[in-house]
């Protein structure tokens, strides 16, 4: 196993961890400094249509998303745990890394009864930024696209 | 069973929690409401282009089949087969040229007749059907239509008011703005949220909520109290017609308003302001414009991001919100990345919507009822009568759903307000 592949899986792990751990500012600091982020219904994708559940096409609307969790909405008392997948990669070109991975994420309420929220799967372009590998465009293909409850915290 | 004698006020300002828990209204909803005389929206013109093109969508729970038959015409109905009572269209859109059921090869066509049934006939003049059964009486329920600027509408009543006549001039006219040119999917969203569909009906009528629960409305200024505004309802007030006009209150009056109600305004700066950047169309300077028509169809815009809401109950505990994003065909690239990055602000993640799902949750999860008087409050802008407002803190179409909802179920008490 190679330092890189080795590297990638640091990236998913922090990446899962640090939204386990509504620890934003870290989480932020895993996408490079020009970046996009998106979570597209599968619907949508199958069908070639644009619109995301989420769409920051610029890393000034991902920082505003992060603003208004923290600040402006209100929403489910909730706990989120990540279970990523093994990534797949899918190509390298130039200094860009292009990467599959699937992922499930489980919520739990304040009385402890958890239920799957999401699965799907993340379309990642990722490159390497300031000694790290950073993500630069995070596409979240949803297949669970009939939202339960609502969906506040980044998948 | 609920009767008249259920209501505790004649005006509808107290619903009394029953009503959002009780299985057999729930039952009587679906058939007096949803299969009844009311219009609900189903498809749009562009959503079904060619001879073929079909979409699933529902009355109620009732599934519906809508599609475009080989002249251009316009059919829908329900999507139930007529033998067995199976599914016929299993995909959610597509393209055929009828539509098969898979389990005994029953085959409809895009009127939705029976055209044909395997071994009819039988096999060597054994077994098949008798020599009495009709075909034409065994075809897929059909549905009335109606539509607005390309918006369709379907209805099982066989002779209940027109389309135009049920949603009324105030409404009529908000669609006709909303539908002026020809419309383009941006794409779907879905959510389903665990509380009783008319909590939800309840909550887009509700203006009094909007820059309370949403602060993020407030903050930017997409929706405030102090706009200019209000509401326009159909002479029956079953349905409503929201809207509040952009940059019509100045910053001292925000301030003041809510600095007086102890709400938050201006704490928040945006790194990207486009988001909030609203550029007048129609004519107008309508920043929040929707119309909500009853039982279950919400046509929605917000700065310049534009959806329908189905609102498809599924159950009694739980809803779900079918939400298409739309744009013009004839916008620019910049103004369709417009709208792409404003439907942040709508949808189960909605910047200034996800509140929502939380709110009903909340209200579904605690109303169930101790007592049989336990009721909601329904008096913002006072009790009596049930009209139009040009002021925005006020919940006063909820008591017209409410009115329209008893006459339906036919629990409407003597001597109340309509």
């Amino acid at each position: 196993m190679t330092r890189d592949r080795l590297e990638l899986y640091d990236l998913y792990a922090a990446y899962g961890g640090l939204i386990d751990a509504a620890d934003w500012d870290a989480w932020l600091g895993l996408f490079a400094s020009t970046c996009r982020y998106q979570i597209i219904p599968r619907e949508n994708a199958e069908l070639g249509l644009p619109a995301g559940l989420v769409f920051c096409d610029s890393r000034a609307v991902l920082e505003d998303r992060i603003m208004a969790l923290r600040e402006a909405n209100k929403y489910n008392i909730h706990w989120d745990r990540h279970v990523i997948g093994l990534p797949r990669v899918l190509g390298e070109a130039g200094v860009e890394i292009s990467v599959k991975v699937p992922f499930a994420i489980y919520q739990s309420d304040q009385e402890g009864s958890s239920r799957l929220f999401a699965t799907g799967l993340y379309r990642d372009r990722i490159i390497s930024e300031g000694g790290g590998l950073k993500f630069r465009d995070k596409t979240v293909l949803l297949d669970t696209f009939a939202v339960p409850s609502l969906l506040s915290t980044p998948l | 069973m609920a009767t008249a004698a259920i209501w505790p006020a004649l005006d509808y300002s107290r619903v009394p929690y029953r009503l959002y828990h009780d299985p057999e209204v729930y039952q009587q909803e679906q058939d007096r409401i949803f299969r009844g005389k009311t219009w609900s929206f189903l498809v749009l013109d562009v959503e079904i282009p060619s001879p073929g093109d079909f979409r699933a969508a529902y009355l109620g729970e009732t599934p519906v089949i809508i599609n475009r038959d080989e002249g251009g015409a316009v059919h829908a109905f329900v999507n139930r087969c007529a033998h067995r009572g199976a599914l016929v269209r299993r995909e959610l859109s597509g393209n055929a040229k009828s539509h098969t059921c898979i389990y005994h090869q029953w085959c409809y066509g895009l009127d939705g007749g029976l055209t044909a049934i395997p071994f009819r006939r039988g096999i060597r003049g054994q077994g098949g059907m008798g020599p009495g059964f009709e075909m034409a009486a065994h075809g897929l329920r059909r549905l009335k239509l109606g539509a607005v600027n390309g918006a369709w509408f379907g209805t099982l009543a066989e002779d209940g008011e027109t389309l135009e006549e049920y949603l009324g001039p105030a409404v009529l006219g908000q669609l006709h703005r909303f539908f002026d040119k020809k419309m383009k999917v941006l794409g779907y969203n879905r959510q389903r949220i665990r509380g009783n569909w008319k909590i939800y009906a309840e909550n887009t009528r509700d203006n009094y909520h909007a820059s309370l629960l949403h602060e993020f409305l407030v903050t930017f200024g997409l929706d405030r109290s102090t706009q200019v505004g209000g509401v326009k309802m159909d002479a029956r007030h079953r349905h409503s017609f929201t809207w509040a006009e952009a940059g019509s209150d100045s910053e001292e009056v925000v301030r003041q308003a809510y600095r007086e109600a102890q709400i938050r305004t201006d704490y928040l700066s945006l790194r990207e302001p486009a988001l909030v950047k609203f550029h007048p169309e129609h004519g107008d300077r309508l920043n929040i414009a929707i119309s909500t028509v009853f039982p279950a169809s919400v046509f929605v815009q917000i700065s310049n991001c534009m959806a329908v809401r189905q609102v498809r109950p599924r159950g009694l505990d739980e809803v779900e919100i079918f939400q298409t994003m739309l744009g013009y065909e004839d916008d620019p690239p910049e103004m369709t990345l417009h709208r792409l990055r404003q439907a942040n602000l709508v949808g189960p993640a909605g910047l200034v919507s996800m509140e929502d799902g939380e709110a009903i949750e909340l209200a579904h999860r605690a109303s169930r009822p101790d007592r049989d008087t336990d009721a909601t409050v329904i008096e913002l802008g006072g009790g009596g009568e049930i009209s139009d407002r040009d002021y925005r803190v006020h919940d006063v179409p909820l008591r017209g759903f409410w009115s329209y909802y008893a006459e339906l179920l036919g629990i409407e008490p003597a001597g109340a307000v309509r």
